[in-house]
């Protein structure tokens, strides 16, 4: 059995794509498209890596993370935080929080395939100059 | 013999001499190199204008008469010197303290500032001191005949008495003028006078130097040494007097007191004083000098005995020895000593009782005149001055009167000791004010009024022989214990002792009295303590160093007062003025001035006078001082609460800063969310397209796939144009630079209009119902903007009605002036937490793809109706999601022409813009 992503999501064309990038590289891809409940998803889905967004609909991305990185089965799990806000203080926020990478969309297929795959090693995933620059806009 | 105009010539040329001595002094004091002029050599010196004319002259005279009884009146000084110089050294520590300018004034002072007080020392000082004027007056005057006699050919030469009066005149008047000059040029705060001290000090010498040479003469010149001089003592009539104990007590007494109480004696011990540690050296160097100067007065006597014929006065023998023997030169010396010794008591008297007249009697009358007060000093000042000058003169006049009136025939010591019995009665108040806190105003008051009257009753009427003979025998209207030299059927008793015992009992006695049954005043107290404990509020007997310590007081006060730098400046610029360098200038009565002018900018002309005289020690703080400081306070208090007012608006001008801040802040937070939502929303379509384009650059799927992924991409381009598009929108809108275009219209088609344009998108399943007859509204205004908001509150509908069967009705009618419209549809609504941000931009409630759009069209659909003049709101508890706009009812007023149509609109841009 392959490895598995939760993907916490709530944009239906980013789902699919990166549904589609990663069952392409031969990972399980779960959905989980609001805040509330995603961390009991988490929980019961025991995914190898997390993606999970900033913005959803009833709980914000860094309440989830907070609350993962709380409990003892889920507080070493790599959590790929992604976010179209692109604001210093995002990703500041979600490095106190524990976050294990943090990318800023639009993110390139090639870079999204291989920071999962890092974060599911172990790793410290090898990063475009664009992404480790962290491209934030304001 | 010396022709009596040269005598005359000696005389003014001596005096034309101190003059220029004095001058000089005065100079060198002004530059402030006064460094000798301030040496205890002259202080001591300055000292020695106890020894008048009455010394000079008359204690030979004494001693001829009375035998040792003269040596009392140099015991008295000698023991206060020596054995009581604590309490001279309190006198001058409480002098410098409170700024004494004479007796009266310390008295006054003690006593709670009393005027009436200082008056009443004052008439004392002034009656018991003429007759010792007068006394000055006869010896000079004397003397001035010794000569004249001497040198007279023949005997109608001989003065006359008229030559007497009008000789004693001339020197009254001299003395006036040289008084004037010197005691009155200017006003000093603090009543010195160097040039005068430094010619005392001078006269002091000569009157000294004169005698001694007149005492080596007689002994080594006219008796032939030193044992024929004993020889010659121990068979004249001196050595066989014997004291009267009565007399010998009395006089001691007399002196010790009048050292003390004498105005010229107050004046050069405690006014005249520069340095407390003087004082140390004078308690023996005074004595001293007392001693020299009494050295030859028996061998003078003896000699004078047994030299001169019979009834010749034993008073000039100092003269008329020397003259005698044809001792010219002595004798001029001699002359020049006891004039010396005469004009020295009278020149520091008249100035001691002229303060006095002046600051106690002349001053306060005057400013009682005047019903608007002494305000302007310069006013003060000349009045002051003047006041002085004239008082000089009457001084002086007075002596010449006495002199004129007991005809200059008493011998010289009888006035000296009337004189002394009469300024001894402010002996006890003095005691009182330097020892005793309990001591009252109305006591000492009492006492010095009871003293002076028995004193002027039992001793001062009978010498100048105004009492009928009758009186003094048998007592007023026959009431034997009434009589003046025998009070209370005492008997036997020297007139002057049984004076003195009297007058200084009762005035004791009633001063203690009336002081424990008086409650001393507030100020009374204050004063009593201050003066009790003179020397534990005063640092040490280190003395007075030259003025450093007060302006050093005054800066520490100015700093406090005008902030460090300006008084610093005031003080600096203040001692280049006066050629000194650093920031401590000498405290002169201007530069005391000018501060207290400075101070009293800030905290008002009562406090600063009032604290500039607490340092300076000039006054106490008067009761009107401190109604004055009260009424500044008051002032103040007004202030302060006009201060608070303004305080209280300043507080509320920061609250609304602090409020436009939060404003601020808000908004910036805001704006930073706003940039944050479009980075959102710019950003979540671009990682579609980004996504998307890849797969497709990839290449190798199916064609499905293919469309599938472009159609996703061919979207997101379109919500990002529309995105932007709205973005561009709502910032026209909300800068308001928006151009309406208005033009007329009817509801109806506007509705129809947006209706079509929201229902061309596929073939939504939504429902609108309409009541067409109540549409039939013609309108005149943006009708392009207000389709848009039609437009996007439909397409809402067709978003988010959530019901089975969506249905929107479009309710409108027309009320008074406004235009109504409603948008119901039947879904759920919107939840009531939610419907206070659903016109704030990017409120949109569920996801974005599914609204297909930013959440922008609500936030642009309230800026378009706001500019149209009307206004968009949700209206709540209508079952489904309920928007009510309203609209000002306007038609096209077709009169118009196109211009004014123009118009109408730049009015409405223009509105909108400053909206």
């Amino acid at each position: 059995m392959g490895r598995s992503v939760l993907l916490i999501e709530d944009e239906p064309n980013i789902i699919e794509a990166i549904s589609f990038l990663l069952e392409r590289d031969g990972w399980t891809v779960r959905i989980h498209s609001d805040g509330p409940g995603a961390v009991e998803a988490v929980t019961r889905t025991a995914p190898d890596v997390v993606i999970l967004d900033v913005m959803l609909p009833g709980r914000s991305g860094f309440d989830i993370l907070r609350d993962l990185r709380v409990s003892d089965q889920t507080k070493d799990l790599p959590v790929l935080m992604l976010t179209a806000r692109g604001q210093t203080k995002d990703r500041e926020l979600a490095r106190s929080y524990g976050v294990s990478k943090f990318m800023t969309k639009p993110f390139s297929n090639d870079e999204m395939v291989r920071t999962v795959r890092a974060l599911a090693d172990g790793c410290e995933p090898v990063l475009s100059d664009d992404d480790a620059q962290g491209t934030e806009p304001s | 013999m010396v022709a009596f105009n040269i005598l005359v010539f000696v005389a003014i040329g001596y005096v034309v001499l101190l003059f220029g001595i004095a001058a000089f002094a005065d100079q060198r004091a002004r530059r402030g190199a006064s460094k000798w002029l301030r040496s205890p050599l002259t202080y001591t010196l300055s000292l020695s204008v106890y020894c008048t004319a009455w010394t000079f002259y008359g204690a030979v005279g004494n001693a001829a008469r009375s035998g040792l009884e003269y040596l009392t009146i140099y015991l008295g000084p000698t023991l206060v010197f020596l054995g009581w110089w604590w309490i001279l050294r309190k006198l001058v520590r409480i002098g410098r303290a409170e700024r004494i300018t004479s007796i009266a004034d310390l008295i006054s002072s003690r006593y709670g500032k009393s005027t009436s007080l200082a008056a009443l020392v004052t008439v004392l000082a002034v009656t018991g001191t003429t007759p010792y004027i007068a006394l000055q007056l006869q010896s000079v005057t004397l003397s001035f005949a010794v000569f004249a006699n001497a040198s007279a050919e023949t005997a109608a030469a001989q003065w006359q008495a008229s030559d007497l009066n009008s000789t004693a005149l001339y020197v009254a008047a001299g003395l006036a003028v040289f008084t004037i000059l010197f005691g009155t040029r200017n006003l000093d705060a603090n009543e010195r006078h160097h040039g005068v001290v430094t010619a005392i000090a001078i006269e002091a010498v000569v009157k000294l130097v004169a005698l001694i040479a007149v005492g080596l003469f007689v002994i080594w010149g006219v008796s032939g040494g030193l044992s024929d001089t004993l020889q010659m003592i121990e068979a004249s009539p001196v050595a066989n007097w014997s004291p009267d104990a009565g007399r010998w007590v009395g006089l001691t007494f007399l002196s010790a007191t009048a050292v003390i109480c004498l105005p010229r004696m107050f004046q050069v011990l405690v006014v005249e004083n520069a340095d407390e540690r003087h004082l140390a050296i004078a308690s023996w160097a005074f004595p001293l000098y007392l001693l020299a100067m009494s050295l030859f007065v028996v061998p003078i006597a003896v000699v004078g005995i047994a030299l001169m014929p019979d009834g010749s006065n034993p008073d000039l023998f100092v003269l008329t020895i020397p003259l005698a023997l044809d001792q010219e030169g002595l004798a001029v010396l001699a002359f020049l000593g006891g004039f010396s010794s005469a004009t020295s008591m009278v020149i520091v008297a008249s100035i001691a009782l002229s303060t006095m007249v002046s600051n106690h009697i002349v001053i306060p009358l005057w400013l009682s005149m005047r019903s608007s007060g002494a305000t302007v000093s310069g006013d003060v000042r000349s009045v002051v001055i003047m006041s002085r000058r004239v008082s000089i003169v009457a001084i002086l006049g007075l002596g010449y009167l006495y002199y004129r009136v007991t005809g200059g025939s008493a011998a010289l010591s009888s006035i000296g000791l009337v004189s002394f019995a009469g300024v001894a009665q402010v002996f006890p108040a003095l005691m009182g004010a330097l020892f005793w806190r309990g001591a009252s105003r109305s006591g000492a008051m009492a006492g010095v009024v009871t003293g002076f009257v028995i004193w002027g009753y039992t001793l001062f009427i009978p010498a100048i022989g105004l009492l009928p003979v009758s009186v003094v025998e048998f007592g007023p209207f026959g009431l034997g214990f009434l009589r003046p030299q025998a009070l209370f059927g005492i008997t036997g008793m020297d007139p002057l002792v049984h004076s003195i015992f009297w007058s200084m009992m009762l005035n004791a006695g009633v001063f203690v009295l009336v002081s424990l049954l008086s409650f001393p005043g507030p100020l009374e107290r204050l004063q009593g303590a201050s003066f009790a404990n003179v020397f534990e509020r005063s640092s040490g007997a280190s003395g007075w160093s030259g003025g450093q310590a007060e302006s050093e007081d005054l800066l520490v006060m100015a700093q406090r007062l005008l902030g460090a730098r300006d008084a610093q400046e005031l003080f600096q610029t203040a001692a280049q003025l006066q050629g000194k360098a650093g920031y401590l200038p000498d405290p002169t009565p201007e530069f005391v001035d000018t501060v207290e002018r400075k101070l009293a900018g800030s905290v008002g002309a009562a406090t600063a006078h009032a604290m500039v005289s607490q340092i300076n020690g000039q006054a106490a703080i008067t009761v009107q001082d401190l109604l004055a400081v009260a009424d500044e306070s008051a002032q103040m208090l007004e202030y302060s609460s006009a201060l608070e007012a303004k305080s209280t608006e300043l507080e509320q001008t920061a609250r609304q800063l602090r409020y436009a801040n939060e404003k601020l802040t808000e908004i910036s937070v805001q704006k930073d969310a706003f940039l944050s939502q479009v980075s959102h929303e710019l950003r979540t379509p671009m990682t579609s397209i980004r996504s998307f384009s890849e797969f497709l650059m990839e290449g190798g799927m199916s064609g499905e796939d293919r469309t599938r992924y472009s159609r996703i991409i061919h979207d997101e381009s379109v919500r990002l144009t529309r995105l932007l598009d709205d973005l561009l929108d709502l910032s026209v809108l909300e800068s308001g630079q928006v151009v309406l275009n208005e033009q007329a219209g009817m509801l109806h088609d506007l509705l129809d209009q947006a209706e079509a344009s929201a229902g061309m998108r596929d073939g939504s399943p939504l429902k609108i119902l309409r009541t067409r007859s109540s549409e039939e509204l013609p309108v005149f205004t943006d009708t392009d903007r207000l389709t848009q908001v039609f437009i996007n509150l439909i397409s809402n509908a067709q978003k988010y009605c959530d019901a089975d069967q969506p249905q929107l009705h479009i309710k409108t009618r027309q009320r008074d002036q406004r235009i109504e419209l409603d948008f119901i549809d039947n879904g759920t609504g919107i939840p009531t937490r939610q419907q206070s941000v659903i016109f704030e931009k990017f409120s949109r409630l569920t996801n974005t793809a599914a609204a297909g759009s930013a959440g922008l069209g609500l936030a642009i659909s309230r800026e378009i109706i706001q500019r149209l003049g009307g206004s968009i709101s949700y209206l709540p508890g209508q079952g489904g999601a309920a928007f009510r706009i309203e609209l000002p009812a306007r038609v096209e007023n077709a009169e118009f022409a196109s211009d004014g149509q123009d118009a109408l609109a730049d009015q409405i841009t223009a509105k909108s813009a400053s909206a």
